[in-house]
């Protein structure tokens, strides 16, 4: 069995508490009973109490929860055929052009897409707030997903699709029946990437928003700007703690889901 | 089979959207970066409407279109400034983060196989957790009577607080922060998937291991340190929140000089003609990555 090295050991460690450390002391920080962001005051939950009593906070998280939730839905649909179309149809007419539509969102500054989205919706004249802001989501996220699904495509092997169709399956039965199970795993992960890139997204939701349609990072980016508050301190640490949950459980069940498939293979290989 | 002809609108549906959303609006950005700012609603002119004003009338209006906006981009040393300094600010981050990144996906290249999976959900991690929350517990930590200030005060370390918030220095470290695992995934899948022998060989040849990583570990992680770079380089260039929390009024970024151009001007023909001009700069960065992503895809299979 290999061991960890010095070297590889304090590499380890150092990259690790660069990654972590902030993340732990905004947590840490949002406990502290005093105003200061630097002066420890003692233990205290006043912050997330002042959090549950902050209306304007409760109906942003509101809003974005429902974007998120939306959009990552419809993106994930969009993105999975989007994947399925470049990687089953071959040669089509236009394909270079859509594989660069679809890839090129992956690296475009947030910017230029929000301000295009924006210039979009005020030339075709309809109102902008909410469905605008899922509108931009489900637009940027897609991409992602498709990216996700695309690779785990690409890795199984198809020779299972075409039996199902030899036996008489129809396209649209094989892909619910074989494929869509053996892509789960990834269809689950690119709906949580999708999940939490749009309630994470700041500069998009900006350009596309309308009256009466604030998100949680607007809002947060609009208190920050006036100023540390420990009230945000605690709406990011508790935000941090659904996401870190949900990642965790997710990779918990994807994992578990592999190991059944994998010896539900095994089993088949035995018994033929 | 008559079933696969439906199978096109399996791909015709994402296609749409695509170019909906993707597509038309790009077209509609440079259309208005040739326009001129009016004080109206919507705040450009020409606009077009052939169904009100006659297809004559709107194919007339064709000669208000102005450069007016890419020439200013010359002209207004703003402009000219805050491409350079976006440039060399992503340019000069990517360097160091290679540095930082090396390491560190070495080490969990080279850590027991049982220990990867949890290292790479540890990178990924932070990841998934808000960007705009990342940034922000940084502004704690850097500011004049933050946390590394009061540190280094109480251990003696320095005299003064050390004033890095609102500094280039403050954006450096947002960006090495906010993108580490954007350059430490790539160079990590290229590094695990190494052939370990291949460093024994060299070193039974007679290489030391320094020459041993140059000559064998280095060259053969390429592709995952050009994936990493432009990882980082292409989105750092075109960054807003970082700059605008992190850096001061010094701090130029075409990512914010457009958003206040857009916000704080309303100059909408304006803002789309610098968002042009940085996608151009972008293109070719751009081009470079796909081209790798897809002889990498191509090698793999």
């Amino acid at each position: 069995m290999k061991r960890f090295s010095t070297f590889n050991a304090v590499s380890l460690t150092a990259g690790f508490a660069f990654l972590y450390l902030p993340i732990l002391l905004l947590i840490l920080y949002s406990f502290n009973a005093g105003r200061s962001v630097a002066v420890w005051g003692g233990w205290s939950t006043k912050w997330y109490a002042s959090v549950f009593s902050n209306q304007q906070l409760l109906d942003a998280a509101w809003i974005t929860l429902k974007v998120a939730f939306l959009s990552a839905s419809i993106a994930t649909i969009l993105g999975t055929m989007a994947a399925l179309a470049l990687a089953r149809h071959g040669r089509f007419a236009g394909r270079t052009l859509f594989s660069g539509m679809v890839y090129a969102p992956l690296v475009m500054p947030e910017v230029i897409t929000g301000l295009s989205l924006l210039l979009l919706f005020v030339s075709i004249n309809v109102d902008r707030g909410f469905w605008t802001i899922v509108l931009a989501h489900i637009t940027f996220t897609m991409c992602f997903v498709a990216v996700v699904v695309q690779s785990r495509l690409v890795s199984f092997d198809r020779s299972i699709e075409e039996a199902a169709l030899d036996l008489g399956c129809t396209p649209f039965m094989t892909f619910f029946r074989i494929t869509l199970p053996l892509i789960l795993p990834a269809v689950i992960s690119s709906w949580m990437l999708a999940f939490t890139l749009s309630l994470d997204d700041l500069v998009i939701s900006s350009f596309t928003t309308g009256p009466g349609a604030t998100t949680l990072p607007m809002k947060i980016y609009s208190d920050v700007r006036l100023g540390v508050k420990p009230e945000i301190n605690a709406v990011c640490s508790m935000m941090v703690a659904v996401v870190t949950v949900t990642v965790i459980i997710a990779s918990i069940m994807t994992k578990r889901q592999e190991v059944e498939r994998e010896r539900a293979e095994r089993l088949a290989q035995t018994t033929s | 089979m008559t079933n696969t002809n439906h199978r096109w609108i399996v791909r015709a549906i994402p296609y749409l959207w695509t170019l909906v959303f993707f597509l038309i609006p790009f077209i509609i950005v440079f259309k208005i970066s040739l326009s001129s700012p009016e004080i109206a609603q919507p705040p450009y002119s020409p606009t077009f409407d052939p169904f009100v004003d006659g297809w004559s009338e709107t194919f007339a209006r064709f000669a208000e279109f102005t450069s007016a906006n890419y020439l200013r981009l010359f002209d207004d040393s703003i402009y000219v400034s805050s491409y350079l300094s976006s440039i060399w600010i992503a340019g000069s981050s990517t360097v160091m983060m290679l540095f930082i990144a090396y390491p560190l996906a070495y080490g969990m290249a080279r850590a027991p196989k049982s220990w990867r999976p949890t290292l790479v959900m540890m990178v990924i991690l932070p990841f998934w957790t808000s960007f705009l929350i990342r940034v922000y517990a940084w502004i704690s930590i850097l500011s004049e009577e933050g946390l590394l200030n009061s540190m280094l005060l109480s251990l003696g370390i320095i005299d003064e607080p050390l004033v890095i918030l609102s500094t280039n220095a403050a954006v450096y470290i947002g960006i090495l922060y906010s993108y580490l695992p954007f350059m430490v995934l790539p160079l990590y899948s290229a590094l695990e998937k190494m052939d370990e022998s291949l460093i024994e060989a060299a070193k039974d040849l007679g290489c030391t291991n320094i020459q041993a990583f140059w000559k064998v570990t280095f060259p053969l992680s390429l592709p995952g340190v050009i994936a990493g770079c432009f990882l980082v380089f292409i989105p750092a260039v075109g960054e807003f929140v970082i700059p605008d929390l992190l850096g001061g009024s010094d701090t130029v970024m075409i990512g914010k000089t457009m958003w206040e151009e857009f916000f704080n001007n309303r100059d909408w023909p304006a803002a789309s003609a610098v968002a042009i001009a940085l996608l151009i700069v972008l293109m070719i960065p751009i081009m470079i990555f796909q081209n790798n992503q897809a002889k990498q895809q191509e090698a793999g299979q």
